[in-house]
């Protein structure tokens, strides 16, 4: 019986090569949105002619990359893999292990369209590309809920400064301001925004791209850790781990506010809300509509097999083809990597993303710009930070400490 | 090993040691080689790939002087000892009422157990649901008009590994209870009608004979529950994300976890695991001497 | 001689204590009254459990964990199974029950077997050493996996055994012996050693020894094996994914895929649901097992 049932699938996996060239491709996108939208990317796939094989693993890279770097160094790897562009990566590709797409990225004329340009950038390493991005998330936004302001009176806040100023108001009204769950992450998220939101850009650039410590350990970057100290007050008595457990205290109108990535959006779409009448977004807090943009990429590991290379190749192309950008991005609330495609079918917050997208006030993400190893010491000050006392100059000193020995 | 011996004793006991192969292989291959392995790596500045290029102990510098590896350490041997001595005396004592021929047997066996079958995650997730204080425990004990009822373990870091304990001993002691069970069964049956002749109280046949009958049982015990309190992790991920205050109920493994694979460090992580290693032979190797150093069957 | 001394000092006896009295005396209701107050503290998780999985989404965002669900939906245990999408595949646990089965019976068989004999050997057939291996195998259940996943990559690869089914079975083998040979080891030591010599004088092999004495007379401990292998091998998400490849995926692939999310919407109620459903297996286990386990005592109390 077993050995019937194995033979089967054994059998079935070799046949299958002979119709179409099979790809398989390991992600870590499973929630409902998610797989909707790679349901896009398999079908444009497949009607091209070759064979998408999923292979989805859910839990963000803490889960999925070692499966995917076993498989890679294991000798057998899959067709394509999902990372966040960056740095995640980079090893593998220093390692010779990953194929080369800079003849896909020519031929397509990818350094024209990709839009930044900075996320190409994140794809090359000495002067070779060796990635497809698909989708742009942003972190820095500040999401509202309307019911709580209306019931105490006040007009919704615009600004990140005025949600401080009226904090007060919505404590007396026995609601938390600020909803921040437990997680490392979400520390360092908010962390970042507020860098962006009250420090500015200028600043943010200094520390961030032109690694400069002594602005790193200055009385401007004290001023956003003052301010994060402040923010850190507002979100007592908001008792939750989860991301989305936080955003549901918004939903449910028992926070005012949370500070949280663009696919928090999702929430509110799946708990019935609309955009301007039951909750707000404000993009950059508010403040200054800056926004920071990573995403997703594929990486397609080095296979001794013409047939999948060749494979390989037709799939980085399609994804960064106009009509799956649309499809795919629709689809996981993200947006496309490229300005020449038309999203008219996108919401209001997605629109107030593509507005600030197409007006160029961008900057690349923490993940392209820091390793691992320090976005993972970051998060574990700012979570220590942001739900204990610990005083701003230590914070920021330790800080200071943990990106100077990047 | 063996084969050090003469020839003629290499065949003597041909039979056994053909058997017993598998576990020499696995102990030498895998258990020695891979500690080896992760020592060796632990020297080198490895990040995503294991690659050989040496910082000497620059990897144990950092780990030592990192503030939350340092809680992670005393967490753990608080939560160690909580989590023996709680499972271990409450599966004896569930496994001895177990065993008073009640009726139900089965169901309350499988009550017990089933915890057991269940993923840590999800274990985690709904016991912090429960202990949530505005819609746990303590939300519905204050709707019934017990305002002033406070019960909210997780967001405390006096009490959050306490919160932990609840949801760990949930899940663990159950299998706990059916060792125990099997261990007191083995008993043989003239023990308790001497004891009985001898008029002594069931309570103290069960302390002062019982028990030390019963100890490669509850040497078992202590192996499985250490084994299990040295790798926790999925719970404290499901349960408290190692907060509250960013670092009150982090654990080793926890920090082993994310360093290897979040932080792709893999130097740094081999290192925290050499260190949890360490300290396991430190306790492990006078309990071996003990155990098989003076006595007969050495 | 030899059937003398089994039949007096072997026969594992059945329940005891006081016998019990239909009536409720205080000791009864002391005795049950714990058994209960412990059963609620098991039973509460699982309460919340299936309410929350029986609750469509708006209802589990309201928030009473307790309450029973306002409309009962069977909605999130159908889609829990049949419709749940891991990425593309949009048919639920179902997808990978087959393969879980696949995995876990050659696994729990072959870890069983070899764990048994080894304990059964270091017993009663020292060797130059084997207490010394029997050390390190102990030590070996302490040393967390996720160190190992590198190593064995590499071990699978030069045994050319990566991304198959019996390279993880192996997987599986290893992981389990530590603490199965200690199980296996520390019942064996029970057994009289009278009872092993005579059997020896009878002109018994090791194998007639292992198959004709120690077998017959272990079945609790093999019970209590079963539970531990199954248990953690049908869970187990981390080897399955990394050893094999999408074809051979077990269940746990696709629970990890529902309840693991990290951004996008997360359903509860369907995680509750996924949940209670792939614990089911090693539930059933138990309760079959568990019948077994007693009926093993009380045949050995019979020919006591």
């Amino acid at each position: 019986m077993k050995l019937t049932r194995l033979t089967a699938v054994l059998c079935a996996s070799v046949a299958m090569p002979a119709m179409a060239t099979e790809l398989e491709v390991t992600h870590w996108w499973t929630s409902g949105g998610e797989a909707a939208a790679v349901a896009e990317l398999a079908k444009a796939f497949d009607a091209s002619g070759d064979k998408w094989v999923d292979g989805a693993i859910a839990g963000g890279g803490g889960t999925a990359r070692p499966i995917m770097i076993s498989r890679i160094t294991g000798g057998d790897p899959m067709g394509a893999t999902q990372f966040n562009h960056g740095q995640q990566a980079l090893e593998l590709v220093e390692a010779g292990l990953m194929l080369d797409l800079t003849d896909v990225a020519e031929a397509n004329n990818w350094k024209e369209i990709v839009f930044p340009p900075s996320l190409l950038d994140a794809c090359t390493v000495d002067g070779k590309i060796y990635c497809a991005p698909v989708n742009i998330h942003s972190p820095e936004w500040l999401w509202l809920s309307n019911k709580v302001y209306e019931d105490i009176g006040i007009p919704v806040p615009t600004t990140w400064t005025e949600f401080v100023a009226t904090a007060d108001q919505v404590r007396a009204a026995g609601k938390v301001p600020l909803a921040l769950g437990d997680q490392p992450w979400q520390s360092n998220l908010a962390f970042g925004a507020l860098t962006i939101g009250v420090g500015g850009l200028d600043l943010w650039k200094k520390v961030n791209i032109d690694k400069d410590m002594a602005v790193a350990a200055g009385p401007e970057m004290a001023g956003v850790f003052q301010a994060a100290a402040d923010a850190r007050a507002l979100a007592v008595g908001s008792n939750v781990q989860d991301w989305n457990q936080a955003t549901n205290l918004v939903i449910t109108d028992q926070a005012a506010g949370q500070i949280m990535g663009d696919w928090a959006q999702g929430e509110f779409q799946v708990a019935q809300e609309v955009a301007g009448t039951d909750y707000t977004c404000l993009p950059g807090m508010g403040m200054n509509e800056y926004i920071s943009t990573g995403g997703d990429a594929f990486y397609f590991p080095k296979n001794d097999d013409p047939e999948i290379e060749a494979a390989q190749k037709r799939l980085a192309a399609q994804l960064v083809s106009p009509e799956v950008q649309v499809a795919f991005n629709l689809k996981k609330g993200s947006l496309p990597i490229r300005g020449d495609v038309d999203l008219a079918a996108a919401n209001d917050c997605m629109k107030k993303g593509l507005e600030i997208l197409a007006g160029g006030n961008i900057v690349p993400t923490g993940d392209i710009l820091w390793s691992p190893d320090t976005v993972k010491q970051a998060e574990d000050l700012m979570v220590e930070f942001w739900k204990s006392d610990m005083a701003p100059a230590d914070a920021q000193a330790k800080w200071v400490e943990i990106l100077s020995a990047n | 090993m063996a084969s050090q011996s003469r020839p003629f004793r290499l065949l003597h006991n041909l039979n056994a040691k053909i058997a017993a192969l598998p576990m020499v292989l696995t102990t030498m291959v895998v258990f020695v080689g891979g500690t080896i392995w992760t020592v060796f790596y632990s020297f080198t500045d490895s990040k995503l790939l294991p690659r050989e290029r040496f910082v000497g102990f620059d990897q144990y510098e950092r780990l030592w002087s990192n503030s939350r590896w340092a809680v992670s350490i005393e967490n753990l041997a608080f939560y160690g000892v909580m989590s023996l001595v709680f499972t271990v005396v409450m599966g004896f004592i569930l496994a001895v009422l177990m065993d008073q021929k009640i009726r139900y047997e089965d169901t309350f066996r499988t009550i017990m157990l089933y915890p057991f079958a269940l993923s840590f995650i999800v274990t985690g997730l709904v016991w912090q649901w429960i202990l949530n204080p505005d819609f746990g425990l303590q939300g519905i004990v204050r709707g019934w008009g017990w305002e002033s009822f406070s019960f909210d373990p997780l967001h405390s870091p006096e009490t959050v590994l306490y919160g932990l304990l609840i949801a760990g001993l949930w899940q663990g002691t159950g299998f706990v209870m059916c060792l125990m069970l099997a261990g007191l069964r083995g008993i043989d049956e003239d023990i308790w009608k001497a004891a009985r002749v001898d008029g002594i109280p069931t309570w103290k046949t069960y302390l002062v004979v019982v028990v030390p009958m019963m100890r490669p049982v509850f040497i078992t015990t202590l192996v499985i529950v250490a084994a299990g309190i040295i790798k926790l992790y999925d719970l404290v991920v499901a349960m408290t994300s190692g907060g509250p205050g960013g670092n009150a109920s982090q654990v080793p493994a926890m920090y082993v976890y994310d360093y290897m694979f979040q932080a792709q460090n893999l130097g740094q992580g081999f290192a925290a695991s050499t260190m949890m290693l360490l300290s396991v032979l430190i306790v492990l190797i006078p309990w071996a001497y003990l155990e098989f150093g003076g006595k007969k069957h050495g | 001689m030899a059937d003398a001394s089994m039949s007096g000092s072997l026969a594992m006896t059945g329940p005891r204590g006081a016998k019990p009295k239909r009536a409720l005396n205080p000791r009864n209701i002391m005795l049950y009254g714990i058994l209960l107050l412990v059963c609620l503290y098991y039973i509460l998780p699982l309460w919340v459990m299936i309410m929350t999985s029986l609750k469509g989404m708006p209802e589990v965002r309201l928030g009473n964990i307790f309450a029973p669900p306002v409309e009962i939906t069977f909605e999130p245990w159908v889609k829990a199974w049949a419709t749940a999408c891991t990425g593309l595949n949009c048919d639920g646990l179902s997808r990978g029950f087959w393969n879980s089965v696949i995995i876990t019976v050659p696994s729990v068989i072959l870890s069983i077997i070899i764990a048994s004999v080894n304990g059964y050997a270091l017993i009663n057939w020292k060797f130059k050493g084997s207490e010394v291996f029997f050390t390190i195998l102990i030590f070996g259940s302490f040393i967390p996996y996720q160190i190992m996943l590198y190593p064995i990559v590499i071990l699978l690869r030069e045994a050319g055994l990566y991304g198959t089914l019996w390279g993880l079975v192996l997987v599986h083998t290893i992981f389990g012996m530590p603490i199965l040979t200690l199980l296996f080891r520390n019942y064996f030591s029970s057994i009289p050693e009278e009872l092993f010599k005579a059997a020896r004088v009878d002109g018994a092999g090791f194998w007639g020894i292992y198959f004709r004495i120690m077998l017959p007379m272990s079945l609790p401990i093999f019970v209590v094996a079963l539970i531990l292998q199954v248990t953690g091998i049908w869970n187990d998400f981390l080897f399955g994914v990394v050893y094999t490849k999408p074809d051979l995926y077990p269940m746990t692939v696709q629970l990890n895929n529902i309840v693991n999310s990290v951004q996008g919407v997360k359903e509860y109620n369907v995680n509750m649901a996924a949940t209670l459903l792939t614990g089911m297996v090693p539930l059933v286990v138990y309760f079959v097992s568990g019948k077994l386990f007693v009926r093993g005592i009380a045949a050995g109390a019979v020919k006591g």
